[in-house]
């Protein structure tokens, strides 16, 4: 029934998006692909033998960098200019290293410093955000330290 | 073996063609092909070291070979291009096939990517400068390509200045580009080469050398009095000291030091230490 009605109508017509809109999937499918055989038919293409694509394992350089392990271009001796001195250790320690370490960066604070800080720091955040009656917990001493925390103070269950 | 192969290859290339591994610090000549060695020493029967090589699995295993300046790729062999030694470098960590190349000598410098050099502001045309590094054309330096510098707070170069910076676009088809920073932004040493001092021109295989890790000239040179020294290797190297003189004799201390034995490098050095 809907074979015979096709045959009447053209191909182009059918292609319209309004008589596509009540086709099944399946009848769908089928003229994408006559359409998409249409397409590689009149595709041209070169009547060769495939040619094997060669994976190359060669990479071509240009540069000397790869090759010689060359030091830092700027020098200085001694004292001469002691800016270039320090970037001259850095540079070529990094050579060596192969750039995985990280360079010690120069700390304007030590790290026991900054230890001792966050001690402190943290009790007085602490002291801000803790209620009326927590803040017994955070007196402080004579010297300006945080006593210890003692045990806080939780509804004891009466024994029976 | 290798002069079985040879004679292979002569059938098939119609010029000489050698195992790399057999041409190491030889002298090699423009046109040679070069046979890559298989690297996989369980590969085939009796341990047929070189052999042409093929597209299998054996040949896929083995890690990437790069061929670098005066060498190019010609097939699956490498076309040498300049004259020199044959030099290897076997691949440090893992992935590899390690590095060959051919250590040649020349004076002309060609721009290469990542290479450091020194050039010369020759002109200031909007928001560009243009700078002479030896090569075929002027590079171009963009005004924001230095360390902290914004479109308000311009770097103060003018020109004629000595600049110390890196090419990031090096190619025989586009104009070479060249930045005074890193990837990350900071300077590490590149820049305005300071006031004073003297820059002069040398071949490029002395650099080379010079720059090598473990260069006896250079430790020489930096016991006899305070200096910097600034090497470019477009083969141009800056040079400084406290005096006139004292610059002078390290310049032609640089010059000469290509062609002098280490004998006469020692000599000339300790009549120095002693005036």
């Amino acid at each position: 029934m809907a074979a015979e009605r096709k045959t009447k109508l053209s191909k182009n017509l059918l292609r319209m998006k309004f008589m596509q809109r009540g086709l099944d999937s399946e009848t769908k499918k089928q003229l994408e692909e006559e359409e998409k055989k249409i397409i590689s038919e009149e595709h041209w293409y070169l009547d060769l033998p495939e040619l094997k694509e060669k994976e190359s394992f060669i990479i071509e350089e240009q540069s000397f960098l790869l090759c010689e392990d060359l030091l830092y271009g700027r020098m200085s001796f001694r004292g001469f200019n002691p800016e270039v001195e320090k970037l001259m250790l850095q540079m070529n320690a990094k050579n060596k290293a192969e750039e995985v370490e990280e360079q010690t960066v120069e700390l304007d604070v030590s790290d026991e410093e900054m230890a001792r800080r966050y001690e402190t720091l943290v009790g007085t955040i602490g002291k801000k955000f803790a209620k009326k009656r927590d803040r017994a917990i955070y007196e402080e001493d004579e010297n300006g330290d945080i006593k210890p925390i003692k045990a806080k103070k939780m509804f004891l269950k009466p024994q029976d | 073996m290798a002069e079985a192969v040879g004679v292979a290859a002569d059938s098939l290339a119609g010029c000489r063609a050698r195992a790399a591994r057999t041409a190491l610090d030889q002298v090699v000549l423009p046109g040679e092909e070069l046979l890559l060695p298989e690297q996989d020493d369980g590969e085939g029967p009796g341990g047929a070291g070189e052999r042409p090589l093929r597209l299998n699995a054996a040949a896929r295993s083995r890690g990437r070979v790069v061929c670098g300046p005066g060498l190019r790729r010609c097939g699956d062999r490498l076309l040498v291009t300049k004259c020199g030694r044959l030099r290897h470098k076997e691949p440090g960590s893992g992935s590899g096939g390690g590095v060959y190349w051919v250590d040649s000598q020349q004076k002309r410098y060609v721009p290469v990517k990542g290479d450091h050099v020194i050039g010369i502001v020759t002109a200031k045309s909007g928001d560009i400068f243009k700078v002479d590094v030896g090569g075929s054309e002027p590079a171009s330096l963009s005004y924001l390509a230095f360390e902290g510098a914004t479109k308000r707070n311009r770097p103060n170069v003018q020109v004629g200045d000595l600049i110390y910076g890196q090419f990031v676009v090096a190619n025989k088809d586009m104009e070479p580009e060249m930045v005074c920073i890193d990837s990350c932004g900071r300077a590490n040493g590149m820049g305005v080469i300071g006031q004073d001092g003297l820059l002069f021109k040398v071949t490029l295989g002395l650099i080379r050398k010079l720059l090598a890790p473990d260069c006896e000239i250079l430790q020489e040179v930096g016991k006899l009095y305070p200096l910097e020294i600034v090497f470019g290797m477009n083969g141009r190297i800056w040079v400084k000291a406290k005096t006139i003189q004292q610059t002078l004799i390290l310049a032609n201390i640089l010059e000469a030091c290509e062609h002098m034995t280490a004998d006469q490098r020692k000599q000339i050095f300790s009549r120095l230490a002693e005036s």
